[in-house]
């Protein structure tokens, strides 16, 4: 059974200490606007949503991909971008419906979450535990609508 | 039991996959008939501007994939189906068995119907053999027209310009890819490949192609005849099905299908950019996309092995990169009566955006420029969401569809 | 490295923007964020300019730590020529709008000059561009918020605006970026406004690199632990903001009630953080929704709040019904206490149109405290008024007049000049409890009295965040210090404003150091920046800021004679508390405060001094 990140809203105080970590394992830098996860603000309703891919066990983006260049981890269950072959075409961005793929200008390349290799950065950093890597089948979509249903005091506000 | 795929583009890779995935034991075999392995045609513009190699292409890079998957390969051409014998005939003369059969055939490009399409140095840019003649004939300084600004037409401009060419691009419509953007999107577009140094020309028909005596002359309505040393046709493409004249499976615009990717006779399915399907917001169509032709493959190789599967409706969907410019559209961008409409345009920055709506659903829309979490506006569009109160956040900026999606999950 | 090496100046006369390398001989010396932006302003501005006229400049300035992972590290500074007090301004805001400035790739702006019409400025990397701001103009900074993000269609970009505060030339506007957070003091906002400035606008796709990565992640790893056990940033901050405050200062009879008349509040409990938690009104809910971090921040003090949709501010009124930040202890203090009111939603409500409109809630709050003193004493009356009862304690007058500040609009007018020039035109300049022309805020210096000599000797006028005895004082940190004694003070006052410099030029929180002492921010420093960043030589450097700060001001026409409190402060002894009958003892702990400083008995610094930091 792969582990997979586990996401709590509640417990997020929009920090993005994970933007951060998720920029710095990509390229070594820290610049948010590259980190495979993003946390999105809900300002009226002070709600912090961190979001990014659950690794979805049939993913759209791999099988969109034209040439072949996502891959799954054997070791993670990460559907993992292989830069070599990824030659930015961007059709796996439109195809995700969860928009967690993104095109990244300076490489050329499209980008998305590979949970670090088994060691997620944001996982790490998180300061409150809003993030973390958790035992057990938390991937695909039943559970993202599970965590995403918390953000929908919007629909009736 | 022998299951037959015939195409051996993207759709029918996927097939044989999820034919093995899900049935160990049955023979798989899969057709083609381009030489070497199975590529993309999708990679073919990234090969053209050297970013990548041959190999780049490739539809699967590890060499023995299809041996491991026990997938086997034939190259050759089919000539007709015979669905009463459940036989294929084949351009080698033999004939070949199948228990149940896909066509994924794909799409050839169009040629116009104008004099001198068939000279040298008028190539498509469709195959990778394709390909190698621009690559041998476009080079730094020749002067290279490219008929048609659609979706092919402009992947590939980049790869001209890269390759240093002056470059003409005629198209017949009033815009740029006018089946994927509406016209301020199609007209951003444009101006951008003017600011970038080519020529556009809109509501432009090439009438004749001629040879001179320095490279071909072509002949504009209107306006004046223009000299090129190259001439790439893209201007539009059409579903292989030549071969199934006489095979009594219904055809339409594509190979009709229902939602379980069956054709009208028995045990033959469709997927790809051949068939013609259920589309999204109902009504049929041929929705030649990759992302949809991996889809219909993978439905039509479940039912194959007897395990049902749907497929809902093929969504249009296309993201394009035009020297940089990046456009994105879904669905019904155009809109549908009674709809509402939510758009921003930056003209300054070449940024827009256009969302369409049916009641509180989203239903299509177009990005220009803007490229951060475009996935989104599929799965907006695809769950068929509810948008409540995002509605009216969406109507004032269109920009948040990020944000709907995170919060509207339901 | 921690640096981008790269400011921008833009000239808002000729309307240009252009890129200028970083003095990085200055950045040696004066680190980043308060400190460099100092250094550039002391440099470039006559400082007897008019504050408001197109010789002022100002500058947004980030520090190295700024948009790195160090815990804090959100924040970048307003530094310019102060409109309220003529004294150097430097205002420190959190929030996202600094780390995303320095992810574009710039350490600092300089604006010089005046726009002819309104603009405001587009950054998007290198790209920097002054646009039109017509339609901006009068509209609120969450109404530029919004139009912004929509007219770049970005919903990524981070914005610092005024509101109709900033245009009308408040003076004591505020500049606020990421819709709550601000560079509230001082005025800086009508220093923007002034230049025909209404925002800036920002996105960053550049990222910040440091000079050790390794080193630095590892040592930032250990002092967010540092962080995260101790009781005032590990809980204490999170539950209930500075809000923590409230109960604590009042029992400690050190609350400025009522214009200080005051020391203790009788509703206090009413408008504090506890209360904050506890459901009220008609939907029964807490006033309190969250706590938010800014960037990179892992204590999150931040309050967002939410008004009772039943309270009498916001029946009808949909705008104000959702969730935005909630109230500081400052501001509790100078909308409620100083007030006398203790309405916690009339107080929010307050707070929003400050955010909403650009005004610093402290010294908004203590110039209606002041105008409520002379009404009282019928000094100031209805006619003056327009017929609303300043009386302390009445929510309706707080609400109503904090409207008419930010539309510039009856009795607001009047009140937006601040409190000394109010009290001056009204004849009675004593009930102004400013020092520099800038309120004190919420702290009485009669029951802290190390805030006494804060506040007077303050570079920007009266203010908490230049040496924040209260740590001491009142919470034992480092070590603890009697608050009714001036024993010890004068060395206790310079150590924190030296280390207070040092923290302001980085790109911290000053909030950390309740847990850190600057000998877990150096090495943080020292692994992000280039050179050898020690102890020695960040204190020093604290002392050299305060020093040029110090020397502007001196040539400004500041003397001694401007480090004085209020006549109240050291006068009328305190009726109530801890404190009764004491008095504040300013002149028991100034001239051993200029002599600890190496200042001659007029507070100028001696020739041997300046020498000394290499001034």
């Amino acid at each position: 059974m792969y582990r997979s990140l586990s996401i709590d809203p509640d417990k997020c105080t929009g920090c993005l200490q994970c933007e951060m970590a998720c920029s710095y394992e990509y390229e070594g830098v820290f610049n948010p606007a590259h980190s495979r996860i993003k946390v999105f603000t809900f300002h009226q309703e002070g709600r912090f949503v961190p979001y990014t891919c659950t690794q979805c066990a049939d993913a759209w983006c791999q099988h969109a991909c034209p040439v072949d260049a996502i891959r799954v981890d054997a070791e993670t269950g990460a559907k993992e971008i292989k830069e070599n072959l990824c030659v930015g075409c961007k059709v796996c961005t439109i195809a995700c419906p969860f928009g967690t793929v993104n095109y990244n200008h300076d490489r050329g390349k499209v980008l998305k979450c590979d949970l670090c290799g088994g060691d997620p950065a944001c996982a790490r950093a998180c300061p409150t535990q809003a993030i973390t890597y958790v035992d057990g089948d938390w991937a695909g979509y039943e559970k993202m609508r599970a965590w995403a249903a918390r953000t929908d005091n919007a629909t009736h506000a | 039991m022998r299951h037959v795929i015939v195409g051996r583009g993207p759709a029918g890779v996927v097939a044989a996959e999820t034919l093995r995935a899900h049935d160990r034991a049955s023979e798989v075999l899969l057709i083609g008939d381009e030489p070497g392995p199975a590529y993309s045609r999708m990679a073919i513009p990234y090969l053209l501007a050297r970013q990548i190699r041959e190999e780049g292409t490739w539809l699967r890079h590890d060499t023995t994939h299809f041996e491991r998957q026990r997938v086997g390969q034939l190259e050759t051409r089919v000539e007709a189906l015979n669905a009463e014998s459940k036989t294929l005939a084949l351009a080698n003369g033999t004939t070949l068995d199948y228990d149940r059969l896909l066509l994924a055939t794909g799409s050839s490009p169009v040629d116009p119907p104008i004099e001198g399409v068939d000279l040298p140095r008028v190539h498509h840019c469709w195959t990778l053999e394709d390909a190698h003649h621009i690559m041998e004939s476009a080079e730094a300084g020749s002067r290279v027209v490219l008929m048609g600004a659609g979706f092919i037409g402009c992947i590939i401009m980049e790869a001209l310009k890269l390759r240093g060419v002056r470059l003409t691009v005629v198209e017949a419509g009033d815009r740029m890819v006018p089946r994927m953007m509406d016209q301020v999107a199609g007209n951003l577009i444009k101006q951008w490949c003017i600011d970038q140094g080519i020529e556009v020309c809109t509501s432009t028909r090439i009438t004749r192609i001629e040879p001179g005596d320095e490279g071909l002359w072509l002949h504009c309505e209107p306006g004046e005849p223009m000299q090129a040393d190259l001439v790439v046709v893209a201007t539009g493409v059409r579903p292989n099905v030549g071969f199934l004249q006489e095979s009594g499976v219904e055809i339409g615009n594509g190979i009709r299908v229902d939602a379980h990717q069956r054709s009208s006779v028995d045990d033959v399915y469709a997927a790809g950019d051949v068939c013609e399907g259920a589309s999204w917001q109902g009504g049929r169509g041929v929705h030649a996309i990759q992302p949809m032709a991996v889809e219909t493959a993978r439905v039509a190789a479940l039912n194959m092995v007897g395990r049902e599967a749907t497929h809902v409706g093929s969504l249009d969907m296309n993201v394009l990169d035009t020297l940089g410019l990046i456009s994105v559209s879904y669905g019904q961008w155009m809109g549908v009566e009674g709809g509402d409409s939510a758009s921003l345009l930056d003209e300054r920055s070449g940024r827009y955006v256009k969302l369409r709506f049916d009641g509180d659903h989203l239903i299509g829309g177009i990005t220009l420029g803007i490229t951060e979490h475009v996935g989104a506006l599929r799965g907006l569009i695809q769950s068929r969401r509810h948008l409540g109160v995002w509605k009216k956040h969406l109507m004032e900026n269109p920009t948040r569809f990020m944000e709907a999606w995170v919060s509207t999950v339901p | 490295m921690g640096w981008q090496k790269k400011i921008l100046r833009v000239n808002l006369t000729e309307g240009t923007c252009i890129s200028e390398p970083l003095d990085m001989g200055w950045a040696n010396e004066y680190l980043g964020q308060r400190g460099l932006a100092t250094k550039y302003l002391v440099e470039e501005v006559d400082p007897k300019v008019d504050p408001l006229s197109p010789e002022n400049k100002l500058i947004f300035a980030t520090g190295p730590l700024t948009g790195t992972p160090a815990s804090t590290g959100a924040r970048y500074s307003v530094i310019t020529k102060g409109a309220l007090t003529g004294a150097i301004a430097c205002s420190n805001s959190g929030g996202y709008f600094g780390a995303e400035l320095k992810f574009a790739g710039w350490d600092m702006i300089i604006f010089e000059g005046c726009a002819e019409k309104p603009v405001y400025l587009y950054i998007n990397d290198d790209q920097a561009e002054l646009l039109p701001a017509d339609d901006l103009w009068g509209k609120s900074v969450w109404e530029t918020d919004e139009i912004l993000h929509r007219v770049h269609q970005d919903p990524q970009l981070r914005i610092s605006a005024i509101g109709r505060a900033g245009e009308k030339g408040v003076l004591y506007a505020c500049i606020v970026n990421d819709l709550h957070r601000a560079a509230g003091r001082s005025g800086v906002g009508a220093v923007m406004g002034s230049k025909n400035l209404k925002a800036v606008a920002v996105r960053g796709t550049k990222g910040v690199r440091v000079a050790d990565p390794e080193r630095f992640l590892k040592v930032v790893a250990e002092k967010k632990q540092v962080l995260a056990e101790n009781a005032v940033t590990g809980q204490g901050l999170p539950a209930y903001g500075t809000q923590v405050l409230m109960n604590v200062i009042n029992e400690l009879g050190a609350l400025p009630t009522r214009n200080a008349r005051d020391v203790q509040f009788e509703g206090a409990s009413r408008i504090s953080g506890e209360a904050m938690h506890e459901p009220r009104g008609s939907e029964q809910k807490p006033n309190l929704v969250t706590n938010q971090a800014c960037f990179g921040c892992t204590i999150a003090c931040g309050r967002i709040s939410r008004i009772d949709k039943g309270h009498y501010t916001v029946v009808n009124r949909p705008e104000y019904w959702g969730a935005s930040g909630g109230l500081e202890y400052e501001n509790a203090w100078s909308l409620g206490a100083d007030c006398g009111v203790e309405d916690l939603d009339a107080l929010t409500w307050a707070n929003f149109v400050c955010n909403e409109q650009g005004l610093d809630p402290i010294s908004f709050g203590a110039t209606l405290a002041a105008a409520m003193e002379l009404y009282e004493t019928g000094v100031i009356t209805d006619e003056d008024t327009g017929g609303i009862a300043l009386k302390f304690g009445s929510a309706e007058a707080l609400t109503s007049m904090v409207q008419q500040v930010a539309n510039g609009e009856g009795f607001g007018r009047e009140l937006a000049l601040g409190s000394r020039r109010l009290c001056e035109k009204y004849g009675h300049p004593e009930l102004s409890m400013t020092v520099k022309g800038q309120e004190f805020p919420a702290y009485d210096p009669r029951g802290i009295q190390g805030m006494g000599l804060t506040y007077a000797t303050s570079n920007r006028g009266a203010c908490h965040l230049r040496s924040y005895t209260v740590s001491s004082e009142v919470l034992g940190i480092p070590e603890k210090t009697d608050p009714l004694v001036t024993d010890g003070k004068p060395a206790l006052v310079k150590a924190f404003q030296d280390v207070t410099a040092t923290v302001d030029a980085s790109g911290l929180c000053l909030f950390s150091t309740f847990a850190w002492s600057l000998e877990d921010i150096q090495p943080q420093i020292d692994a992000a920046c280039e050179g050898d960043w020690s102890l020695d030589r960040l204190l020093e450097m604290g002392e050299r800021i305060w020093n040029l700060e110090r020397q502007f001001n001196i040539a400004a026409g500041f003397t001694g004679k401007d480090d004085r409190l209020p006549k109240r402060l050291v006068s009328e002894p305190v009726k109530s508390g801890p404190a009764k009958g004491l008095v504040n003892q300013l002149d028991k702990m100034l001239p051993e405060y200029y002599q600890l400083r190496g200042w001659d008995e007029g507070g100028v610094p001696r020739e041997e001094t300046l020498e000394r930091l290499g001034l």
